[in-house]
């Protein structure tokens, strides 16, 4: 992977940031230009909460080619307590515990290797936290 | 805005076509609906396909395709709408010859698929979903699918075995298609006990990796009469194309393609029709849960029922609504940018009463719905017999 | 006055037995646990790593500092296992908890005594007033050859200290640092696992540098080994920190709150690091600590911290170290074991 691709999303990826419209209370994670119906907004800076629960999730079985050596991964939409939804694994559970509603923790894990050579990707993933 | 009607189609036997590279499918196909429709120049091309440049390292395919099918100097160019790039096609060569640009266009679609390894096809159709906030944290196609079929069986208790019923159906339809991929039927413990591909979908829940290849002429209504000799003449009366977020968690809700409802809404408005008038449908059946949403988003079931709906055998051949008559994507292959041509080719067949084995009794009135990605683009056709 | 004003730990979920390493190799799960003391350790998942752990670390440090990351004035890992041999690991967790830019940052190494360097030079730079506040972090996710004897307790693991002059919870009376060059244990360039010298990392190593610096840092301080309520030393083994404790003049009792070695393995670099912060965790106000670590190579950083009352603030605000180790644990054979650290040839 080409480093400036990753490089430029590590405000969301490492931390979270968003973008809240305070003319209307939406928040944009990634962070949006113009708001989603087209006007201009005041925007803030607005770090999404590390918390929330599935929407929904569905166990990788036949990965693509950059992840070839993780399957069988799980991938989910999480609803953070805020409502805004992001999509990512879930890590370090145990088989029993997922469902849709169980609570999960984002915590800073690798995402992404790029082979034995290239540079590493970070990012949130999910952990169950109950 | 003048009448389009659709002279000629082409279409040869989908599958995994070894032998035989993108240009060559592509022009046997296209040379086919050309003869068909009795002419020999075109006016120009579109030709849709999601992404040759992945599969086979090819890019500006509509040069290329021009002046292998021996059109030189045609304006001829590649649209893109991920699987949706027929559907797309087909309504930039309706727009090209409603506005009065130009009489006839050739509108195809193409993918080969098979010249990169599983994984390879994989991450190439990956590319459809939101690549940074999506497939960066492993989502594949299939993936993202079985987390809309996840919300729909936890909002509206969808069964396993409801989901299994479109697979079962539309093989049983595709094995009196000589074209599918694969013909022949499978049974619901079939779908159920088969590979698991992304938790609930199994491999026969997913439409297969294709090499193919569909083209169709479009005319405008004077020149087609012009042209048509027996052929009855299909017309198309009703276009709807939308879009909507390319991400599934930009969505307010993952049991429903809001983009399909617009579309289908917008196709219903221009041509006067609504879900009642349709005889026969094909529709975007990339993974059975797919083909459920879309008949509850199209109107042609309550929201929640689709998979009542079909398990009920509402959806067969001499049900209340016949859905993809041609197998679907499921069992006649899915070449992604040649899907959405193909649907238009079954039911121009379906209408001009030339469906065969699987024709619907007295279908007059037929409509298509193409998807990109996971139903962020949406096109929906509606055609009806002159 | 300077100390610790936030401090963090974080222990991978997953573990492997003793007996599961043992019955690959045909060797003996008993002697083993006895000879090393200890019965299980903890496994690092491939989503893990030194940068990682070092993270979420920091992040219950910022939590327990009552401070945001853009406060941080430096950052320092240290570490055996930095992800990278060339790039440095500092950056990706100073980015992660938005230290960036206005911060100095490196990566130190030197075998399991990088984590309390990167403490030493922190609390140095902050009562230095060079810098107002300054995060060590000790952290590693160490790999032992297949079938030596280190494989049985390579382990993962992080803690991370936040120093600063203010709110402080454990005051840092006394530091001394003691070190000759001791060759008893090491990884040459592009070689995947380290050797030792066997036996000769034991007397002339570990237990002549760790007494060294102990018996300098008691001397510098005037103080007693009955003055301290805790003690915690590098723990390599279960034995080793144990014997040099009672060799010093430390009780078991001192001794066991910071021995996580039975359980959690050898996290190198965070492996007295984590055990402070064990300390930490139910310490008192009033409560005086005494640390010692040991890098082969060889050195020691030695510290004593006196507790605040500020402690009882902090404590509960993140999770704590012991049930990170208790609770909630995957237990994995060696055949995932040997998947995630990578043990299986594959092509590129």
């Amino acid at each position: 992977m080409f480093p400036a691709r990753i490089w430029r999303e590590f405000p969301q990826r490492y931390r979270l940031e968003a973008v809240k419209n305070k003319d209307t209370g939406e928040v944009y994670f990634p962070p949006r230009y113009v708001s989603k119906d087209g006007k201009k907004f005041n925007g803030e800076k607005y770090i999404l909460p590390d918390e929330g629960k599935i929407f929904t999730y569905t166990v990788i079985e036949v990965p693509p080619s950059q992840f070839k050596d993780e399957a069988p991964y799980v991938v989910c939409i999480v609803e953070l307590t805020d409502g805004t939804k992001l999509t990512c694994q879930i890590t370090d559970f145990d088989k029993d515990w997922l469902d849709i509603g169980k609570k999960v923790r984002l915590e800073f894990r690798r995402v992404q290797t790029d082979a034995h050579h290239g540079v590493l990707s970070y990012g949130y993933k999910a952990v169950p936290a109950e | 805005m003048r009448d389009v009607a659709i002279i000629g189609v082409g279409m040869t036997k989908w599958g995994e076509i070894w032998e035989k590279s993108l240009r060559q499918m592509f022009v046997e196909t296209a040379y086919e609906a050309i003869a068909d429709a009795g002419i020999e120049k075109l006016d120009g091309m579109y030709v849709g396909s999601m992404s040759p440049g992945l599969f086979v390292g090819q890019e500006h395919i509509g040069a290329l395709l021009a002046d292998y099918l021996g059109q030189k100097n045609i304006p001829a160019g590649r649209v893109e709408s991920a699987c949706a790039s027929g559907g797309l096609a087909v309504k930039c060569a309706f727009m090209d010859i409603a506005c009065g640009n130009s009489n006839i266009i050739l509108a195809g679609g193409v993918e080969k698929m098979t010249d990169v390894s599983g994984d390879g096809a994989t991450y190439a159709l990956a590319t459809a979903a939101d690549q940074e906030y999506e497939v960066f944290h492993g989502a594949t196609f299939p993936g993202l699918y079985a987390m809309m079929a996840r919300r729909h069986m936890h909002e509206f208790g969808t069964t396993r075995r409801q989901l299994s019923s479109v697979a079962v159906k539309n093989h049983e339809n595709g094995s009196k298609n000589p074209l599918a991929q694969y013909p022949f039927k499978v049974t619901h413990e079939g779908v159920e006990n088969s590979v698991m591909v992304a938790d609930p979908l199994t491999i026969l829940d997913c439409s297969p990796i294709t090499d193919g290849a569909a083209a169709v002429i479009l005319a405008d209504l004077e020149t087609a009469k012009k042209l048509a000799k027996n052929n009855p003449l299909v017309k198309i009366i009703g276009i709807g194309h939308a879009t909507d977020s390319i991400a599934l968690h930009d969505r307010p809700s993952l049991s429903g393609l809001e983009a399909t409802k617009v579309a289908g809404e917008r196709a219903y408005k221009m041509s006067g029709k609504t879900p009642g008038d349709v005889n026969v449908a094909e529709f975007h059946d990339c993974f059975t849960i797919a083909e459920i949403m879309v008949l509850e988003e199209l109107g042609f079931c309550e929201k929640g029922k689709g998979g009542e709906f079909t398990e009920a055998c509402n959806t067969h051949i001499g049900g209340k609504i016949p859905v993809n008559t041609s197998g679907g994507l499921k069992s006649k292959g899915h070449p992604v940018g040649a899907t959405g041509v193909a649907q238009v080719i079954e039911i121009t067949k379906q209408l001009r009463g030339d469906g065969g084995e699987r024709q619907v009794e007295g279908a007059k009135i037929g409509l298509t719905q193409n998807m990109g990605g996971t139903g962020a683009s949406s096109i929906v056709h509606i055609m009806e017999v002159v | 006055m300077v100390g610790i004003v936030g401090y963090g730990a974080k222990i991978p979920r997953h573990r492997i037995k003793v007996e599961e390493i043992a019955k690959v190799w045909g060797a003996d799960a008993e002697s083993y646990k006895r000879g090393l003391q200890l019965t299980e350790k903890s496994v690092p998942a491939p989503d893990v790593d030194c940068v990682t752990l070092s993270v979420e670390a920091t992040k219950y440090a910022l939590k327990r500092a009552g401070i945001t990351g853009d406060k941080i004035d430096a950052l320092y890992i240290g570490s055996e296992s930095h992800p990278y041999a060339v790039k440095p690991s500092g950056t990706i967790c100073a980015e992660a908890i938005g230290a960036t830019p206005n911060c100095h940052n490196a990566d130190y190494e030197f075998a399991c005594k990088a984590g309390s360097e990167a403490m030493f030079v922190s609390l140095g730079l902050v009562k230095s007033e060079f810098c107002n506040y300054a995060v060590g972090i000790g952290a590693d996710t160490s790999q032992g050859a297949p079938g030596d004897a280190l494989e049985y307790s390579a382990a993962a693991g992080a803690a991370s200290f936040i120093m600063g002059r203010e709110n402080i919870l454990a005051e840092c009376l006394y530091t001394h640092s003691w070190m000759s060059d001791t060759p008893d244990f090491w990884r040459r360039e592009h070689q995947h696992y380290p050797q030792h010298g066997g036996r000769f990392t034991g007397e002339p190593a570990y237990f002549r540098t760790i007494k060294g610096c102990a018996y300098a840092l008691l001397e510098k301080s005037g103080m007693k080994p009955e003055d301290f309520k805790y003690a915690v030393f590098h723990q390599p083994n279960g034995k080793f920190p144990m014997r040099v404790g009672k060799m010093l003049g430390f009780e078991r009792e001192q001794l066991e709150t910071g021995w996580l070695v039975p359980t959690l393995g050898n996290t190198y670099s965070g492996a007295s690091p984590i055990g402070l912060t064990a300390i930490l965790d139910i310490a008192e106000p009033g409560d005086n600590i005494f640390m010692v670590s040991y890098g082969s190579g060889a050195g020691s950083d030695g510290f004593i911290f006196k507790v605040t009352d500020r402690i009882k603030e902090v404590q509960d605000l993140c999770p704590k170290t012991r049930p990170q180790l208790d609770e909630n644990k995957i237990y994995v054979d060696y055949g995932t074991y040997a998947k995630f650290r990578k043990k299986i040839l594959k092509n590129d």
